[in-house]
């Protein structure tokens, strides 16, 4: 891939040629033109009665409430910030990494509604109303969660950088399958990378979790 | 990313009028798992997102008395995948949005996302555009690394392969697909949803840009036997090399209808009507398998780096056939 000819449009930054104000500008020129596209009514030049018809919000910042470990966290955000942003930026809760942003490495796994997502993949916009559950609520007075405890008596992690996106993910996994097979863990823990190449010790403190989650 | 401005319509009906009449300035937001991430690479750059998942009938799944299921194109991936009655009347789609993916993907990525994901072309995705030209308007992928792209349907002026492991699995179902615009909703066969795109401006659907996905029609399927095969070069989070998908009714152990569709080899999900009569009025062997298989890539062509691909679709037909079949 390295002899590749010039992009002929790389779009690699972003486009700073058109403001909202100039757009809104255009969008009312072309509103009396003979095809004027739904898009340009739902964006009159009347901006304020058209956001309050169709809830149309940012591109600027607006007011956004998460629940964050039980809590409400309030922010002004605009639209494009993802969950991962806000929680790292806005928050300060650093738990779940930023590692590849394209919803592939798993280092920024988070719950959703008990559900494990990739955070820079949800917008904190759309993460409204959900119960968002972090790292950072795991461990109770000092003492790990029985899940941690697993993962420090396996030896599940190296570096460690992935390793609270997996514990996310594992526990997300074993909150549905209490029971589980290594091949159900193997499959049902599959989004998560770890470059150290930690699995055998993450398959066994999920194992170990498991086994303690049931008093044995 | 882009800024843009964020809309939650609250009714389908909203949504038309929010989309507008061109490609690019508008894209709707549902699970976003490829959505956001082409917006972070600017491949994509709209001006507006229109967020569908506050729309609650396009959440629905009803399984009618006839043994059809109408899904809403806002059912996850692991929602469907975890549906009992899914698993019993259509296996192999419940199958194959179970096995999409990763996990977190399939928590948030929903059933239309997945008919309208982008294709994972390395060029595409780097910024050369659908049909990965040039400056000087020659597309860069016959001579260049080609090894994923495609085998069928390569005379250009796409190369691409279709993304989706799931559209080969619901056309070997006959499923349709149903589809909110303006003037109201169209429903076609979904394998007519898909189309060669001819011009960079084109996609690779059939969605107008003021059209959106809203149900997935799945036809009775008792008595279809029917499986899918995929070829992946590992078994957690990738694209597949090459799927096939079979859906096969069965006269004792004649085949009186097949249907076999693969995928990851074509700009579209690839029906092949040649696999099919090779199976038609045939007893389920592996030599007819074989023939069936042969058939569905007779016209196959590499580019040069990716005629692996015919051997990897070849078998993926082979196997899925076998399969359906209760034969392998």
């Amino acid at each position: 891939m390295d002899d590749l000819p010039e992009k002929k449009d790389p779009k690699r930054k972003p486009k700073s040629g058109m403001s909202r104000r100039n757009f809104l500008k255009i969008s009312g020129v072309s509103a009396v033109a003979p095809f004027a596209a739904p898009l340009i009514a739902a964006t009159s030049v009347l901006e304020v009665e058209a956001q309050a018809a169709t809830g149309m919000q940012g591109p600027g910042k607006v007011p956004v409430t998460l629940n964050v470990n039980g809590k409400n966290l309030n922010a002004q955000l605009e639209p494009r910030v993802t969950l991962l942003d806000a929680l790292r930026d806005q928050f300060e809760l650093t738990g779940a990494k930023r590692v590849c942003d394209r919803g592939t490495c798993g280092a920024c796994t988070v719950h959703l509604d008990g559900k494990a997502v990739y955070s820079c993949s949800v917008l904190a916009i759309d993460a409204q109303g959900h119960q968002i559950t972090t790292i950072e609520s795991l461990s109770q007075d000092g003492k790990l969660h029985p899940l941690q405890q697993a993962f420090v008596d396996n030896d599940a992690q190296q570096c460690g950088f992935c390793t609270p996106g997996f514990v996310m993910a594992c526990k997300a996994f074993l909150d549905h399958h209490p029971n589980p097979t290594m091949e159900q863990i193997k499959h049902g823990v599959s989004g998560n990378f770890c470059r150290c190449g930690t699995y055998a010790g993450i398959r066994a403190a999920l194992m170990q979790a498991a086994k303690t989650a049931k008093g044995a | 990313m882009q800024p843009f401005e964020y809309t939650s319509p609250k009714t389908k009906e909203q949504v038309p009028a929010l989309l507008g009449n061109s490609w690019g300035e508008v894209e709707i937001l549902a699970g976003g798992t490829d959505l956001l991430s082409l917006m972070k690479d600017y491949v994509t750059t709209p001006r507006r997102l229109v967020n569908i998942k506050g729309i609650q009938d396009l959440h629905a799944v009803n399984f009618n008395p006839d043994g059809s299921v109408r899904i809403g194109a806002l059912k996850t991936l692991a929602e469907l995948a975890e549906t009992p009655e899914l698993q019993k009347s259509h296996p192999m789609l419940a199958h194959a949005v179970g096995d999409a993916a990763s996990p977190q993907i399939r928590n948030q990525a929903t059933l239309g996302g997945n008919l309208c994901q982008r294709p994972r072309c390395w060029y595409f995705r780097t910024g050369y555009g659908l049909l990965a030209k040039d400056k000087d308007g020659k597309s860069l992928v016959p001579n260049g690394d080609n090894r994923y792209h495609a085998i069928l349907g390569n005379e250009g002026p796409a190369y691409f392969v279709s993304p989706s492991t799931v559209a080969p699995v619901l056309i070997a179902y006959q499923a349709k697909v149903r589809i909110l615009g303006p003037q109201g909703i169209r429903e076609l066969p979904l394998e007519k949803f898909f189309l060669v795109p001819r011009a960079e401006q084109e996609r690779e659907h059939d969605l107008q840009p003021n059209e959106v996905v809203i149900e997935v029609v799945v036809p009775p399927a008792r008595q279809v036997h029917a499986a899918a095969y995929e070829v992946r070069q590992k078994e957690a989070f990738d694209w597949p090399y090459a799927t096939a998908a079979v859906a096969l009714t069965m006269n004792g152990n004649t085949v009186s209808n097949a249907r076999v569709v693969l995928g990851h080899v074509a700009p579209i999900p690839w029906l092949s009507p040649e696999a099919a009569q090779a199976l038609t009025g045939k007893p389920l062997t592996p030599a007819t398998a074989d023939q069936a298989a042969q058939a569905a890539v007779a016209k196959a062509k590499s580019m040069g780096r990716n005629a692996q691909k015919i051997q990897l679709a070849r078998v993926a037909v082979k196997r899925a056939i076998l399969k359906a079949g209760g034969v392998a």
